[in-house]
């Protein structure tokens, strides 16, 4: 046998692989155009009026905006990515080539959202070497940050995954990263603080729960939250495990999957 | 045959009924069926038997409602990995990554499978298929024949022992069948089981050791195919008479013939596939000589698998 017969590590491989290289192929919608984006939010909400702003929390407006925006660009990115990466096979019919093989969910899922994952961590090490060029700032607590950043990446591919299966047309694989998490996270802190609200907007602003990973991000960048780091971090690991168990469901019973 | 005998692939009741919205539809119905190691095996069936569902059972595409499935001495509803990688899948649809190249693309199926990179074998199948030349090319830029060439590189890569061709040939031109018609007796070469669907039934004749013929979702018939042809085959003969009969003669009337209504065409129809029916026509035109019977013409069909297929259908139909 050629592997293993409870985890066939060279199909998680080959599949992580191929995806990543079909970001590369798609390198100008994957990754420039997002970092082009969040430039353009840099330059206009960072440089431009964030000059007249008042510092918020002692942090500058520029640098106060710069976790917001980032999680607005990993959540877009790491859940269309992953949703695209899943989709793609189920539109064209080539799904029946991983249905086929022996993989299950587990080597599916380090191929699907690890790729998806990793394409967020670099899009996040990019847009922050980006905005260097825009913006002083400096992570108070780096390794937080970068843990932070991976459980977000990897639960949002998660969920983007899940959205590739539930999908059954381009409109529905774009309805949820356009008309929820974008609004959500624009609405979610991204350029003020939650604490600012008045009652009882602060109160309905916690129900948002993307609130709670810009909050979540901008502690590990400034030491300075509108919730506890840990209520972020509970939540998202709650999120992840959430996504997990969903995808579990389905390859189980096959739905949208198999026939 | 030699060496088959094995059966590496075992279905015993095995049903699928679709969910719909009147009601559900049952695509197959209690298959149970038997593939040797070695064979190759042609199902047969009109559209809508249960052919690409039954291969959907097999490799995991679909899930069955009812039945077991062995393959390798492994269930399938537990032990799928190890089934899985020793079988391999041509579908039907022309469906891959347009804008991989070829190369990559069937490098990918074998890593899938859990195979190691292996260029030299990639290269190997490639120029078996004559696609060696194409394999830095995008799959998109390839024409439908070599595209269903790299479905079939795709397959092989990691060297299956068991490999469905759903419809292989369909849109492939005549020259491009036969090439296909040649990689698959070159793969039986190897020792790889094939278990191929075709429309073309005159495929399955030329290449199958066994035929099984399915409809409605259950399986009609399956045998060996020369057995079947013995069995089911007849010689039709059509006498064209020099001069009208009224009656046939008594030595005429022992062979199983019929007279045509303004009795110019004597019609012969029986034999079983292995060649007697030819001998008795022989017998026959003796027999008119020696009755004084003239003939300026004589038109001598056997039976084709095609033949045999359509007559069981209408049979099935009419019951």
């Amino acid at each position: 046998m050629a592997f293993n017969s409870r985890f066939n590590l060279r199909g998680a491989w080959s599949i992580y692989q191929r995806e990543l290289m079909r970001a590369m192929r798609t390198a100008f919608q994957s990754i420039l155009s997002p970092v082009l984006t969040t430039s353009l939010y840099f330059i206009v909400f960072g440089t431009v009026i964030g000059a007249r702003m008042e510092p918020v929390d002692g942090v500058p407006y520029g640098a106060f905006i710069i976790p917001g925006l980032l999680m607005l660009t990993l959540l877009g990115e790491t859940t269309s990515n992953s949703s695209f990466g899943i989709y793609m096979p189920r539109f064209t019919g080539t799904i029946y080539e991983l249905l086929s093989a022996p993989v299950g969910v587990a080597e599916t899922l380090i191929g699907f959202v690890g790729a998806a994952a990793t394409k967020g961590l670099i899009l996040a090490a990019i847009i922050l070497g980006t905005a260097t060029f825009f913006v002083d700032y400096q992570i108070a607590h780096p390794i937080y940050a970068i843990g932070f950043i991976m459980l977000v990446t990897a639960s949002f591919s998660l969920f983007g995954f899940i959205l590739g299966i539930w999908a059954d047309s381009f409109e529905k694989l774009g309805i949820i990263p356009l008309l929820f998490l974008t609004p959500l996270t624009f609405l979610g802190g991204t350029f003020y603080s939650i604490d600012e609200l008045p009652e009882p907007w602060n109160t309905i602003a916690l129900v948002n729960p993307i609130a709670f990973l810009v909050s979540g991000l901008r502690w590990t960048f400034y030491g300075t939250s509108d919730v506890s780091i840990w209520v972020s971090l509970g939540l998202t690991l709650g999120f992840l495990a959430l996504c997990t168990g969903v995808i579990a469901f389905i390859f189980k019973t096959g739905w949208r999957l198999r026939e | 045959m030699a060496g088959v005998s094995e059966t590496i692939l075992k279905l015993e009741g095995l049903t699928k009924v679709y969910s719909g919205p009147s009601g559900g539809v049952k695509a197959l119905d209690g298959v149970d069926l038997e593939i040797r190691k070695g064979e190759i095996f042609a199902l047969l069936g009109p559209n809508g038997a249960g052919k690409t569902t039954l291969i959907g059972a097999v490799c995991g595409l679909v899930r069955p409602s009812a039945g077991t499935i062995t393959a390798f001495g492994h269930d399938l509803s537990r032990n799928w990995r190890a089934a899985r990688a020793r079988i391999g899948l041509v579908p039907q649809e022309l469906s891959t990554d347009m804008f991989e190249t070829v190369e990559r693309a069937v490098a990918y199926s074998r890593g899938l499978f859990g195979h190691p990179p292996d260029k030299a074998r990639i290269a190997e199948i490639l120029q078996s298929l004559s696609l060696y030349e194409k394999r830095s090319s995008q799959i998109r830029e390839l024409s439908g024949g070599m595209k269903r060439r790299v479905l079939i590189a795709k397959a092989l890569a990691h060297e299956p022992e068991l490999l469905f061709l759903d419809e292989p040939t369909a849109g492939v031109d005549v020259e491009l069948r036969k090439g296909m018609w040649e990689q698959i007796a070159a793969l039986r070469e190897r020792g790889t089981t094939i278990i191929l669907t075709t429309h073309y039934i005159e495929e399955a004749e030329l290449m199958a050791d066994r035929v099984g013929i399915i409809r409605g979702g259950h399986i009609l018939m399956v045998d060996d195919k020369d057995a079947m042809m013995k069995r089911m085959g007849t010689t039709e003969a059509v006498i064209a008479l020099t001069k009208p009969l009224t009656q046939l003669p008594g030595e005429i009337a022992k062979f199983p013939v019929t007279l045509s209504e303004d009795g110019t065409e004597l019609c012969y129809r029986g034999g079983d596939g292995s060649g007697s029916g030819s001998e008795a026509v022989a017998d026959l035109t003796k027999a008119l000589i020696a009755a004084g019977v003239d003939y300026r013409g004589i038109d001598v069909h056997e039976s084709s698998l095609e033949d045999i297929f359509v007559d069981l259908l209408s049979q099935e139909e009419g019951a």
